[in-house]
């Protein structure tokens, strides 16, 4: 990804971001709030569309978005990765297996049966094998995070996003969704995550990349940029995160 | 011929009253109401409807070319009177050579009113929404398009439920308008039957009463339909 901007109006949100993500490699970005993070997270799958910049895939696959992005290049783009909602963002109106089918069933027109396997397979790889019939109101919002992780590797991306997946949670939930993350990530899959879990991001990040007013400040290992960081501000902002006054 | 067929109504004359005056028009108002009164409110409605959801989904592009034919159809239609629409519809367009018979003509005359209103239901529902939901859509691969017709609508429609049930019992009682471009609907019979006997006041209440069962029958089926949709909502 190179040269990314992302300006809502006057308000540059994003200043000229150049990043990697390496194929079966975790990358968190964290930073304080209003830093861009969620922002950037977001423009890698066009949710929100970058003003400036490109993007370059393994596959050759490439977007510009210095031109008007196609409606084809957008969807081609929105393929390769599934997303994971701070807020959940799950269908209310359809059952746990059918917000994991609905992707690779109404989009992907797969074979249903083999979808239906699919999904209960993922449903009960996130510990959710006797809730599959339940509707979203019905869980908890640690299982609701949780039907949408599956969701979102039930389209098979090249490429996960997580927006903060914990931060909605009541504190004994946390551990259940991030243990399902961390799992993904020994078995290989690419991810990026935007969190404020610090001992999560030493414990996965193959590489950390912190924000701040819309910059990477610094980024690397999470040994570099979480044990000992150069940077001020960052250094700053974990003693705020890691001890908080009161 | 959509004119008066109303057989019965003849044969009650000045001079009936009482119970027997409100038996024998029960039967010809009850045909109108089969006959006119229902049919014209279920085809007017459902065409409102399907115009509706079209108005709608103009209304919220993003292109202003296409929101403003839209937001004019709606501005004329809520600004301007029913029996006014009813009148240009039946009454008008013959002037350039347009005749549609009565029954047509209260059609489409409702049917665009309904699409009108409709639309601002519709439209309301449709943005209230949380654009997470467009946003998951988009996230599982889905279009605008998919995304409103798989993801929105169906959560959009059990927010319109009650508002449109409203604008479709007001339909029923504005049907009786009809009557007064020659449909021979429920209202109609029972002017006919008033103008023979004089008996205003108990044709009338007969007549109303009868509009209240219609109604009243609705509202437990728009019940049902509520609690239906409502399966997937925390009580």
């Amino acid at each position: 990804m190179k040269g990314l901007s992302k300006s809502f109006g006057d308000l540059e949100v994003l200043k000229n971001i150049n990043m990697e993500i390496e194929k079966g490699k975790v990358v968190t970005i964290m930073g304080p709030s209003g830093s861009g993070k969620t922002t950037l997270l977001r423009c890698l799958n066009a949710l929100e569309e970058p003003t400036t910049g490109e993007f370059h895939f393994e596959d050759g696959f490439h977007v510009n978005f210095n031109q008007k992005l196609k409606k084809q290049d957008l969807l081609t783009l929105r393929r390769k990765s599934g997303m994971v909602f701070q807020s959940y963002n799950l269908f209310p109106h359809k059952t746990a297996l059918e917000n994991v089918t609905e992707g690779p069933l109404v989009v992907q027109k797969r074979d249903q049966q083999a979808v239906i396997e699919q999904a209960k397979r993922l449903l009960t790889k996130v510990g959710l094998q006797d809730k599959m019939d339940l509707y979203p109101y019905q869980l908890s919002g640690g299982q609701q995070q949780r039907v949408g992780i599956a969701r979102a590797l039930a389209i098979e991306p090249e490429l996960m996003l997580f927006d903060e997946p914990t931060s909605a949670l009541d504190p004994e939930l946390v551990g259940d969704v991030l243990n399902v993350i961390k799992e993904l990530a020994n078995e290989g899959w690419t991810m990026a995550v935007v969190t404020h879990e610090v001992q999560f991001a030493t414990e996965v990040s193959d590489h950390v990349i912190f924000m701040d007013g819309g910059y990477i400040v610094e980024q690397g290992t999470p040994q570099k940029v979480l044990t000992n960081p150069r940077e001020e501000r960052t250094q700053q902002f974990l003693q705020r995160i890691l001890r908080p006054s009161l | 011929m959509f004119l008066l067929n109303n057989t019965f109504v003849f044969t009650i004359t000045e001079g009936t009253a009482g119970w027997e005056l409100i038996k024998q028009a029960f039967w010809p108002m009850v045909e109108g109401g089969i006959k006119y009164t229902i049919p014209l409110t279920l085809i007017s409605f459902a065409v409102g409807l399907l115009l509706a959801l079209l108005t709608a989904v103009m209304r919220l592009s993003r292109s202003r070319i296409v929101r403003a034919p839209a937001a004019f159809y709606v501005s004329a239609i809520r600004g301007t009177p029913m029996i006014v629409q009813l009148f240009i519809v039946f009454y008008g367009l013959p002037n350039i050579g347009l005749t549609i018979e009565p029954f047509p003509s209260a059609v489409i005359a409702f049917s665009l009113n309904v699409g009108a209103y409709a639309s601002e239901v519709i439209r309301a529902s449709i943005s209230s929404i949380p654009k997470g939901q467009w946003e998951a859509g988009y996230t599982v691969g889905m279009t605008n398009g998919t995304t409103l017709r798989r993801i929105i609508l169906p959560q959009a429609a059990r927010v319109s439920v009650p508002p449109l049930s409203n604008t479709f019992i007001s339909l029923v009682k504005d049907t009786s308008l009809a009557s007064l471009i020659l449909v021979a609907e429920l209202f109609r019979q029972a002017r006919e039957i008033a103008a023979r006997t004089y008996e205003f006041l108990i044709l009338y209440i007969e007549a109303a009463f009868l509009y209240w069962i219609i109604c009243f029958i609705l509202t437990v089926l728009q019940e049902l339909i509520e609690r239906r949709l409502e399966r997937y909502i925390a009580k």
